[in-house]
């Protein structure tokens, strides 16, 4: 058998839910008024170009939530705060806020369809369709809607097995993130090379976990 | 017609139009005051507007600018910026450039020229007059800004040079030195920075040889101390600490071109029609506004440009 450290947590501390909540919702209240603070009423938070800054840094925190989302089985293991399962929900919902704000930014203000009389519709479509980039971003945006729709109580019993196998995708999905962010830059690869190495470690270490699994079993 | 000659003391104080939310605001009332340099307003402006278009006025002659077209706040020129010798981030290059000495500094001319020479910075402009002008700037990202540059003509430094009859080309070159340009120790570009023109667009009026913005020095971040500007091409033809300029026969080698061929051309000319693979040049996002405005074709500078790419394919050679 596996050791489980508590280290002295083997409940759930006392107000850690809302805790989790107002911690994963703060990166949101701190983007979106500074964004359109800086676009529409004169601050000056996110540099010279505010609607790009606030986009990829909403980009980025839905990266953050997925990755999170992912994690918390490897630390459960690693700690035996089995208390933490029922927030991988919580953060999965909130990896789908983010992604919803980071669409809207990218539609919206970025390249402003319906604001600006010079892109329409055929624009946005052509975007969709012949830049991959966009591409796969907006796939992993559809593959994650379905997620956040069963992610239910009512849904999880209702689907039984097959909600195990459609949350697989929680897999695809940050692995298609990684990609749209390598894609979306020109040389400066760096960061999105550091997401993809924090994604790849996470997913190692969720693989040793199973494997040792499948040997205790 | 406007004072080009006007010293830097002369120039409204910064004070002024730091206050880049209310200079935008006041934009959307000037209309019209900018085109060419025209004085004739179209409708009765307040004090206030008359104010701003005096103001532009005092950074240098406009060149090409639309109506709504106001002088990006200097703030977001000089923090804003791609020179990746100092870091790939926007405000990289204002964080990381602060100690570089951009004096002394020497600029080779060579090549295909009669009169080839190693200049020290100060006796390489001596000859040259220096002009205030402000172009627009459009950045192959889709973003855009406008730029009161002050510079001398590239034209009248190759005059000089005298080029042979069997130069085709101008080639410049960035200073290759990691120890002052850290972004030069990652292999980001194949470094130094190499630009270059055709020799008939490099002597084409409109193209500068940068030596300051907002009528001061150019700051590091900027391409300190002597930077290319050529306004109907996108901004990365734009190359940055220029030590040498030397005149060739064949089309030189460009840094963007060789890191991905498919996405940046030689030529570069701004068009909205030829769409960057991974995004639309039909309209761009002006730097300290919010709404797109519609990208003209060589950003506005048809007139003074288009003739040299008569009968040239412009969707092969972007």
């Amino acid at each position: 058998m596996l050791t489980r450290p508590y280290f002295g947590i083997a409940k759930q501390p006392r107000g850690f839910s809302a805790l989790l909540f107002l911690a994963a919702l703060l990166p949101a209240l701190l983007i979106v008024p500074a964004m359109l603070g800086d676009l529409f009423f004169g601050s000056s938070w996110l540099g010279s170009d505010p609607t790009k800054a606030g986009e990829h840094l909403l980009g980025e925190w839905t990266l953050r939530f997925l990755f999170a989302t992912l994690a918390i089985t490897p630390l459960r293991h690693l700690t035996g705060w089995n208390w933490l399962a029922k927030h991988r929900r919580t953060l999965g919902l909130f990896a789908f806020a983010y992604v919803c704000l980071h669409l809207l930014t990218w539609t919206l203000l970025d390249v402003q369809l319906i604001v600006s009389e010079y892109v329409g519709w055929a624009d946005v479509w052509k975007d969709l369709t012949k830049r991959p980039y966009i591409t796969i971003g907006m796939l992993a945006f559809v593959l994650l809607v379905p997620l956040a729709l069963t992610s239910t109580r009512a849904a999880i019993a209702r689907m039984g097995k097959r909600w195990r196998v459609l949350h697989r995708l929680a897999y695809v999905v940050p692995i298609l993130g990684v990609i749209h962010y390598l894609m979306a830059v020109k040389k400066d690869i760096e960061e999105p090379l550091v997401y993809g190495a924090v994604l790849a470690a996470i997913l190692l270490w969720r693989a040793r976990i199973a494997s040792q699994r499948a040997a205790v079993a | 017609m406007p004072n080009t000659d006007l010293p830097s003391s002369e120039i409204t104080p910064e004070g002024v139009y730091f206050d880049r939310r209310k200079f935008l605001t006041a934009a959307g009332l000037i209309g019209a005051g900018l085109v060419g340099g025209a004085t004739l307003p179209l409708s009765p402006r307040s004090a206030g507007a008359q104010q701003q278009e005096q103001q532009q006025r005092s950074l240098g002659t406009p060149y090409g600018l639309q109506p709504t077209d106001v002088a990006t706040p200097e703030e977001d020129v000089t923090s804003y910026n791609n020179f990746y010798e100092f870091g790939t981030g926007k405000d990289d290059p204002a964080a990381n450039a602060q100690d570089f000495k951009a004096r002394p500094w020497t600029v080779k001319v060579e090549g295909l020229v009669a009169k080839p020479g190693n200049y020290q910075l100060e006796d390489f402009l001596k000859p040259s007059k220096v002009e205030d002008r402000i172009y627009r700037m459009r950045c192959v990202e889709a973003w855009s800004m406008v730029i009161p540059w002050r510079g001398i003509m590239l034209a009248d430094v190759l005059k000089r040079a005298q080029p042979t009859s069997a130069a085709k080309f101008v080639e410049f070159t960035t200073l290759m030195d990691p120890a002052r340009m850290p972004g030069q120790r990652y292999p980001v570009l194949d470094w130094p920075y190499n630009e270059g023109l055709r020799l008939d667009e490099a002597m084409n009026p409109l193209t500068l040889l940068a030596t300051g913005v907002y009528g001061k020095d150019l700051p590091n971040q900027n391409g300190a101390p002597l930077r290319l500007v050529t306004p109907w091409k996108y901004g990365f033809k734009g190359i940055k600490s220029i030590v040498r300029i030397r005149l060739t026969a064949t089309m030189p080698k460009t840094s963007w071109n060789l890191a991905a061929s498919n996405e940046y051309g030689f030529y570069a000319n701004v068009n909205p029609e030829v769409d960057h693979p991974r995004w639309s040049q039909a309209t761009e996002r002006r730097i300290g506004m919010f709404r797109r405005i519609p990208t003209l074709p060589f950003n506005g500078y048809a007139a003074q440009v288009a003739s040299m790419y008569s009968g040239m394919d412009l969707r092969r050679n972007y």
